[in-house]
């Protein structure tokens, strides 16, 4: 099918039928509500269980972010239509956004890095992660680290 | 050019004569600012996670995030920040049908569902309005520099540090908060009497009616939990603003039959790209702040 502006470009709405087309966005639509419903409920299962800072709660919060990345996949590749596009297409968004995964990993590690830093060097750093009290010269002093944040 | 003859496998997309990407230029380029865009974000929601991972305490956001409209001190956890997750979803399924609409050149399509979309973009900032008024405004107590004092959330402080459970501290710290400081605190949990009534009162007889031990004092929390928390919703929210904005100009180019006269609606798909991509960071920004 001919482009309606631009005749290097073939046009294809592969929802050429309308019933197969709204299917598919409610399909979308209840997938998307679903597993906002079960995020929902995996959080305030976190407060219920009122679980510690162990595996446990890790492995919920990893559950937690698998099922946002599914959500963002149907967000994009439905809604967006990206699923519908040239493989090459798809590509040069898709290879571009991997770049999070490594800023995710380096900048996660530092921060983990910047707190034990802290708790090894920094004695204004109590276990409650604020500076400690009775320090009222620490807002004015030039930046010491933890001073701030 | 012998281009009759070869089948859909043999194309040769990148030897000239085509779009490599089978993409109008407006529509490439879109997609472009958006990865743009989700670098600024990405930098913004990580640049967080690296200051929250470097803290040995983060506020839960079960705690923070649990007033509904209208339901005065119930304690809702994250029971509106569904409510304003849904409204997006929703204004993007709308979304999605006016550039379908757009497709097939109905006119009254696009207008009848981008309408709806704008609707749903207001409601949104709508809610984000409330919640960041209730957040600045609605005051918790808290023991900061061995006085209690009640702050809301802003940039600069916020009352969700850890709960004081050191009884002695509490008590020590109630005789040292000054006379208006404990007007505020008794009448913020008594409404029998009226500030003038209290504020007659003794320093004594005010301390005789705050029972420290059942009011859930907390310390001042990590600052950097304000400050992102309102640097990164402000920053969507803005988005959502430009969104809404950008929707109702299609809208009014639509009624004028701007788009009719060109003969595609190609500018629906692009608005709708990006109203997409503002309901695709909320995804991000709704399970950093408020899921995990």
């Amino acid at each position: 099918m001919q482009h309606p502006a631009f005749e290097e470009v073939t046009f294809h709405p592969d929802h050429s039928d309308e019933v197969s087309f709204k299917k598919k966005i409610i399909k979308t639509t209840v997938i998307l509500s679903i597993i906002t419903l079960i995020e929902l409920g995996l959080g305030l299962l976190i407060h219920a269980l009122h679980l510690p800072d162990n595996l446990g709660r890790l492995l919920i919060k990893g559950v937690i972010i698998i099922l946002s990345l599914a959500k963002v996949f149907y967000i994009v590749s439905v809604f967006m239509h990206l699923g519908d596009e040239k493989r090459n297409m798809i590509m040069t968004i898709v290879v571009p956004s991997m770049l999070f995964i490594w800023f995710m990993v380096a900048f996660m590690a530092d921060g983990v890095s910047f707190k034990n830093l802290r708790n090894k060097y920094n004695n204004d750093y109590k276990v409650g992660g604020m500076p400690a009290k009775a320090q009222p010269s620490q807002n004015t002093a030039p930046i010491t680290p933890g001073g701030r944040n | 050019m012998s281009t009759q003859t070869t089948t859909a496998q043999q194309v040769r997309w990148w030897s000239g004569g085509k779009s490599p990407f089978n993409l109008e230029y407006g529509k490439l380029m879109m997609w472009y600012f958006l990865i743009s865009d989700a670098l600024t974000f990405g930098g913004f929601l990580i640049s967080y996670g690296t200051v929250r991972f470097s803290q040995n305490y983060w506020p839960d956001p079960n705690v923070v995030f649990n007033a509904f409209p209208g339901a005065g001190h119930a304690n809702l956890p994250l029971a509106f920040v569904s409510v304003m997750t849904f409204i997006l979803i929703l204004s993007s399924v709308t979304m999605v049908f006016a550039v379908h609409a757009g497709h097939n050149h109905d006119k009254k399509g696009v207008i009848k569902w981008l309408f709806w979309t704008i609707i749903g973009g207001f409601a949104f900032l709508a809610c984000q309005a409330w919640e960041w008024t209730h957040l600045i405004t609605g005051e918790h107590l808290v023991l900061a520099d061995g006085k209690l004092d009640m702050i809301g959330q802003t940039m600069s402080a916020n009352p969700w540090g850890e709960l004081v459970t050191d009884k002695a501290a509490l008590a020590n710290a109630l005789n040292a908060t000054p006379h208006d400081m404990l007007v505020k605190i008794v009448h913020s949990h008594n409404h029998t009497q009226s500030i003038q009534e209290l504020a007659a009162m003794t320093d004594q007889q005010l301390k005789g009616m705050v029972n420290v031990a059942e009011m859930h004092i907390r310390e001042k929390g990590p600052v950097g939990f304000g400050n992102f928390f309102y640097e990164i919703t402000g920053f969507h929210g803005f988005h959502v603003f430009t969104g809404v904005m950008a929707n109702i100009v299609m809208l009014v180019m639509t009624q004028k039959n701007v788009f009719e006269k060109r003969g595609h609606y190609l500018m629906i798909e692009k608005a709708g790209l990006y109203w997409h991509f503002v309901d695709l960071v909320w995804v991000f920004v709704f399970l950093c702040f408020y899921l995990i």
